[in-house]
């Protein structure tokens, strides 16, 4: 298992965002002055209600989006597009291909053969337990699978850093909580380091180490908890007092930020 | 049904309210082909009959049997006309989707080339090819040139207008990913904007191909009167100056089964590209 050894807040540095603003035409401010620093291992959720900017992080670091003013840099620089693998809300998927060409994509928009890297593809389905679905096409899986198979794409380059986007909304509970066990024992085998969207204060509480709260109008950075509870986390953890008490604290912060934007 | 879910071992016992369902499936079945070829043989019993007893002359309405003997008659006649229109119809379908796809692949890459040329694009197709046919005529020395360029006319404006939209239409998301992963225009071309554009491009494609027949019997009427000896719309044309009726209906049948093989074609060349993957050609269970 890869689990970072060093608590949260020591680890190497990995992705710094220094006042980080954004505003859209027409004076919309996206995102104030953001700073974050995110280490190697970290499993960081960005909270907060709809409008707080938490996407617009996410498409700043995908350098999908340009920051108006401050910088986003890579520490040691980014090596190349497969540093970054990315889930978004919806699975994504190409229709008109199988799981394991879809899993293929990254590699192929880098030129690579599907026989050069089918090992890679296969280790990645047999990660998130769709081995035997190489040749099925999205269309006949459940939402959990495609949402699967997308974490699959995303992390089968080995990926220093993953964003995903608000990735189990669609889903539904009982899917929900199988999926974040999931992703927690998937962190630990590959040892990436996660940017978690959500607006659940018990799902950040559940997967993350460090939870950046943030409010909206105009979208920014309010605050920033610590859950050091240890990894690995299981169902029982759902039912600690420890887990209630850091789900109090989340949910006060997130009280705190729908006040501010009021 | 998923993949995932596991059928349950076979169940026997099928309820009353199933065995219904799957009987009149069944029955629907049988009557999707009986159905319509009972009407049609109905028809053409009840044509022979009114013209046999009501003694209609031939040059009103040939009967059946003439017509089945103008078409064994005059095969020699009708055949080579056939085989003339089908090659214009299908090089005119041919042109199109070249043509087409080539237009809609330039508009989608350049912002530019679709400000410059769309509109005329667009009047291309609204300007009605009969008006511009006799024109066409006078400008290219070849009937069947004159001919083919009429047909193309009609025929490319759904291919472009569908490919353009299909290649326009992929998944946001999926664009944003291809932008990630640093692809190159060629590969967002070739891996994002045209798998996604086939559904569209199938979809013209099969309107096309009816709009290219259409477009070369209109060509034919026009350029064809001038003794040119197109293919069978001026087959059916002349016929009609001489009021041999037989002739003409037996034109009219051919030109009608070959738009008829054109849409069989269009359609299961569409079914087999998508079968596998597009919601249009897929059943639904249950």
């Amino acid at each position: 298992m890869i689990q970072p050894t060093e608590p949260v807040g020591t680890r190497p540095p990995l992705l710094n965002m220094s006042h980080v603003e954004k505003t859209f035409a027409g004076d919309v401010v996206a995102l104030r002055d953001m700073n974050l620093s995110v280490q190697e291992g970290d499993f960081i959720s960005l909270l907060g209600p709809s409008g707080c900017g938490k996407s617009t992080a996410l498409r700043l670091i995908s350098n999908l989006m340009h920051p108006t003013a401050g910088t986003i840099r890579w520490v040691g620089g980014q090596q190349g597009a497969d540093d970054l693998g990315v889930v978004f809300q919806e699975p994504t998927l190409m229709p008109w291909a199988t799981v394991a060409q879809n899993v293929w994509l990254p590699f192929r928009l880098q030129g690579k053969t599907y026989n050069a890297v089918k090992d890679d593809i296969l280790e990645a389905l047999k990660l998130v337990g769709l081995e035997n679905f190489q040749t099925a096409y999205p269309r006949e899986l459940s939402g959990g699978m495609k949402m699967r198979v997308s974490i699959a794409r995303a992390m089968v380059t080995n990926p220093r850093l993953i964003l995903m986007d608000e990735p189990l909304a669609a889903l539904d509970e009982i899917t929900r909580f199988k999926l974040n066990n999931d992703l927690l024992e998937l962190k630990s085998k590959i040892g990436c380091t996660v940017i978690f969207v959500t607006h659940s204060v018990f799902e950040s509480v559940f997967l993350s180490d460090r939870i950046v709260v943030m409010a909206a109008r105009p979208g920014r950075v309010i605050r920033e908890l610590t859950v050091d509870a240890p990894y690995p986390r299981s169902e029982e953890f759902r039912t600690s007092a420890e887990y209630a008490a850091f789900c109090r604290q989340a949910s006060d912060a997130l009280h705190e930020a729908m006040e501010l934007a009021a | 049904m998923t993949i995932a879910d596991n059928a349950p071992a076979a169940a026997p016992l099928v309820d009353e309210e199933e065995q219904a369902r799957l009987r009149t499936a069944r029955i629907h079945r049988i009557a999707k082909w009986t159905l319509p070829s009972l009407v049609m043989v109905l028809s053409i019993l009840a044509c022979h009959l009114y013209v046999t007893i009501g003694e209609v002359p031939h040059y009103i309405l040939p009967g059946p049997v003439l017509v089945a003997q103008s078409l064994v008659e005059d095969w020699s006649l009708l055949w080579p006309a056939m085989v003339i229109t089908s090659r214009l119809t299908f090089l005119a379908l041919i042109m199109a989707i070249i043509g087409g796809v080539a237009l809609a692949v330039a508009f989608t890459q350049s912002k530019w080339a679709e400000m410059s040329f769309f509109p005329y694009a667009v009047i291309l197709q609204v300007t009605p090819v009969i008006a511009i046919a006799p024109l066409l005529q006078v400008y290219v020395e070849s009937a069947f040139v004159a001919a083919l360029l009429c047909a193309w006319i009609v025929a490319f404006f759904p291919i472009l207008s569908n490919t353009t939209i299909g290649l326009i239409s992929a998944d946001h998301n999926l664009s944003d990913l291809f932008t990630i992963y640093g692809a190159t225009r060629w590969q967002r071309l070739r891996f994002l904007a045209a798998p996604s554009a086939l559904p569209f491009f199938l979809g013209g494609l099969k309107i096309a191909g009816g709009l290219a027949l259409i477009g070369a019997v209109v060509a034919e009427f026009v350029i064809g009167r001038a003794g040119t000896g197109l293919g069978l719309a001026s087959t059916l044309l002349e016929a009609s100056y001489r009021f041999n009726f037989g002739r003409l209906y037996a034109a009219l049948i051919l030109i009608s089964a070959m738009g008829i093989v054109i849409f069989a074609v269009m359609s299961l060349i569409s079914h087999l590209a998508l079968r596998k993957w597009h919601e249009s050609a897929i059943k639904r269970e249950g």
